[in-house]
């Protein structure tokens, strides 16, 4: 520690021998020159180390010797060692107690073996994920016949945080939504002088289209990932596996309650989202193309046919039941090294946003083809 | 005597409204293995995070190498923190890195040294602390839990660091496995000159290697010295931490 003189190599070069003449303090902080010069030196003959002026040695210091004291070895020149210390050879010995082998890095493998694997455990994840619902529906069923085991508060606390607490952020989404449609549209009407269909534009498009997709999206982003992450926590910490031990089902207490608490909540937000958003469209009708908020809601109640209300709020609980199921399965799938709760909620997120759009599409097809 | 190496004068410290330690001091010296010891919530593992810097005491100073902790600037408290290798309870190793990077990181922030050194030393302090070879390449949550003591205490040696701390470092090991790790310990300060600084509940480690400790109770120090000494103290806190009279360590 107090010695602030750095190492030094000094190479004799001999008749029949090479000695290196060693001294200073061989720790961490200097050993980069000698290393370098270790590493280009051509060894010819066999080398002695005289490390008698060493003042202080650490394992790097020993590290480094073994290392060339090795390769010198491999090449056919031997070397031996003047002027060490009892201490030294103790150091030497506790670090070199066994012989150093190399292992090597796990091999990478081939990229056929890599998709055939990617490609199973896929298939796998969704027979884990049926487990999962399978498991979830039986506890339904149960709790069903035994309606005193539900988890009312529970249910009640996730209706206040999923849904009560969403209700800025939804407002202020579905307000824009609502002003970028009338904008996009009111333009392009204007043009036909056909400004009043605006009202037919933004009432069945947000109502039947717009608003569930936004609420989705907004609530997969909020909430999905929060009961990823708190499952995922419960997990790491043994939380869930004590539930068990006490006979507590975490389908009962963690799965269920989350999922009602959305599949209640999330329609309710979608109606607002509906309020918020005509009211967005409304106030652009009226500031671009003078259209009064009387004449508006005069208009909307004869182009609004209450069926296109109706299915977007009908979404509501399929799309609910998606995020709160896609969040709670990935939740249980955390394993017990951190970096992987934040990749479950990413992937909890991905794949609920993704599975709600794939159901709007549904919706939309089949409700087509039945001419609703 | 050897010289100070922590020396530690009026610590008080309290969380918010709660007096975790009244008037503490206390004096470790090079070479020795040092113990705070005392039951749970007696504020010893509180003690250890304010040498290590991780908590501020409420007033009272702390010095390490002769510095008063409390009164460093950034690069000064860097140049110390070095000197200081730290095992945590739980390991507390970079679960996203394998047990050689976890390691290697350490020579890649701190030190210019080649390549095929920083791996030979990775080598090395794998070796010593008894793990196997093929750890170096595995990551965290596929080791038992003495492996991950092992590994965080490799990667704790990983500067040759002059002091060790070491909060509970026997704790979750089998009592097989603890004596060995105290004989780790031991061989280490005896070979590598190191001082170390220890939180245990571990009779066994206080008997076998700890050369003097500190026994906390009621927020006070209760008494500090070599286990004979402390064992010739007449404290109520004393007899029950050594069990005394029943089947604890006969002096």
């Amino acid at each position: 520690m107090q010695s602030s003189s750095s190492a030094t190599l000094e190479i004799v070069n001999g008749v029949s021998k090479t000695i290196f003449k060693c001294g200073g303090a061989w720790t961490l902080n200097y050993l980069r020159d000698i290393a370098l010069t270790l590493e280009a030196y051509p060894a010819a003959s066999s080398i002695t180390w005289d490390i008698s002026d060493i003042t202080e040695l650490d394992s790097a210091g020993v590290a480094l010797w073994h290392l060339y004291y090795r390769r010198f070895e491999n090449m056919g020149f031997f070397s031996e060692i003047i002027g060490g210390k009892e201490e030294y050879l103790q150091l030497y010995n506790l670090l070199y107690s066994h012989p150093q082998k190399d292992v090597p890095i796990p091999k990478d493998t081939g990229w056929l073996f890599r998709l055939g694997k990617e490609a199973y455990l896929s298939l796998q994840g969704i027979s884990i994920f049926l487990k999962f619902l399978g498991e979830a529906f039986t506890v339904l069923l149960y709790s069903l016949r035994h309606p005193r085991i539900i988890r009312y508060r529970s249910i009640s606390s996730h209706i206040i945080t999923a849904g009560f607490d969403a209700l800025p952020i939804i407002a202020v989404s579905a307000f824009l939504i609502g002003v970028v449609v009338a904008f996009q549209s009111i333009v392009q009407l204007q043009k036909f002088g056909a400004d009043i269909l605006i009202v037919d534009m933004i009432g069945i498009s947000l109502t039947r289209e717009l608003a569930p997709l936004i609420t989705a999206i907004v609530i997969a982003g909020r909430s999905g990932s929060a009961f990823t992450a708190q499952i995922g926590a419960m997990k790491m910490t043994q939380e869930i596996d004590a539930m068990k031990t006490m006979g507590f089902h975490p389908h009962l207490f963690l799965v269920w309650p989350r999922v009602i608490a959305l599949m209640i909540v999330l329609p309710l937000l979608i109606f607002f989202a509906d309020l918020v958003g005509i009211f967005g469209g409304m106030v652009i009708a009226s500031t671009q193309s003078h259209l009064s908020y009387i004449e508006f809601i005069n208009r909307l109640q004869g182009a609004l046919p209450i069926k296109h209300f109706i299915i977007g709020i009908v979404k509501g609980p399929f799309f609910a039941i998606l995020i709160a199921m896609t969040g709670t399965y990935r939740g249980f799938q955390v394993s017990a090294n951190t970096e992987s709760i934040g990749q479950y909620t990413t992937k909890s997120v991905v794949t609920s946003i993704f599975l709600v759009i794939a159901c709007d599409a549904l919706f939309s097809i089949l409700l087509t083809e039945l001419k609703i | 005597m050897s010289p100070i190496i922590i020396e530690a004068r009026n610590i008080v410290t309290y969380f918010g409204e709660n007096l975790i330690h009244d008037n503490i001091s206390c004096t470790i010296r090079e070479h020795e293995i040092y113990a705070f010891l005392g039951g749970s919530g007696s504020g010893k593992s509180t003690l250890l995070r304010e040498m290590i810097m991780l908590e501020k005491p409420s007033s009272g100073t702390i010095q390490i190498f002769a510095n008063d902790i409390s009164h460093l600037s950034l690069v000064e408290a860097q140049e110390l923190r070095k000197k200081w290798g730290v095992l945590f309870q739980s390991g507390a190793l970079y679960s996203s890195l394998t047990v050689g990077e976890n390691i290697s990181l350490l020579y890649e922030e701190y030190t210019d040294l080649p390549e095929n050194l920083i791996r030979e030393l990775i080598k090395l302090k794998i070796d010593l602390v008894g793990l196997p070879q093929h750890a170096i390449h595995l990551y965290p949550s596929e080791l038992s839990g003495g492996m991950v003591k092992r590994a965080s205490l490799s990667r704790a040696l990983a500067l040759d660091p002059k002091l060790l701390f070491l909060d509970e470092p026997t704790s979750g090991l089998d009592p097989l496995s603890s004596r060995q790790f105290d004989a780790l310990i031991q061989q280490l300060r005896d070979l590598l000159g190191l001082t170390v600084v220890m939180v245990t509940h571990d009779l066994g480690t206080i008997h076998h290697i700890v050369d003097r400790f500190l026994l906390l109770g009621e927020k006070k120090a209760i008494a500090e010295g070599t286990l004979n000494e402390v064992l010739a103290i007449n404290h109520p806190i004393i007899d029950y931490f050594f069990q005394r009279k029943t089947h604890g360590i006969k002096s």
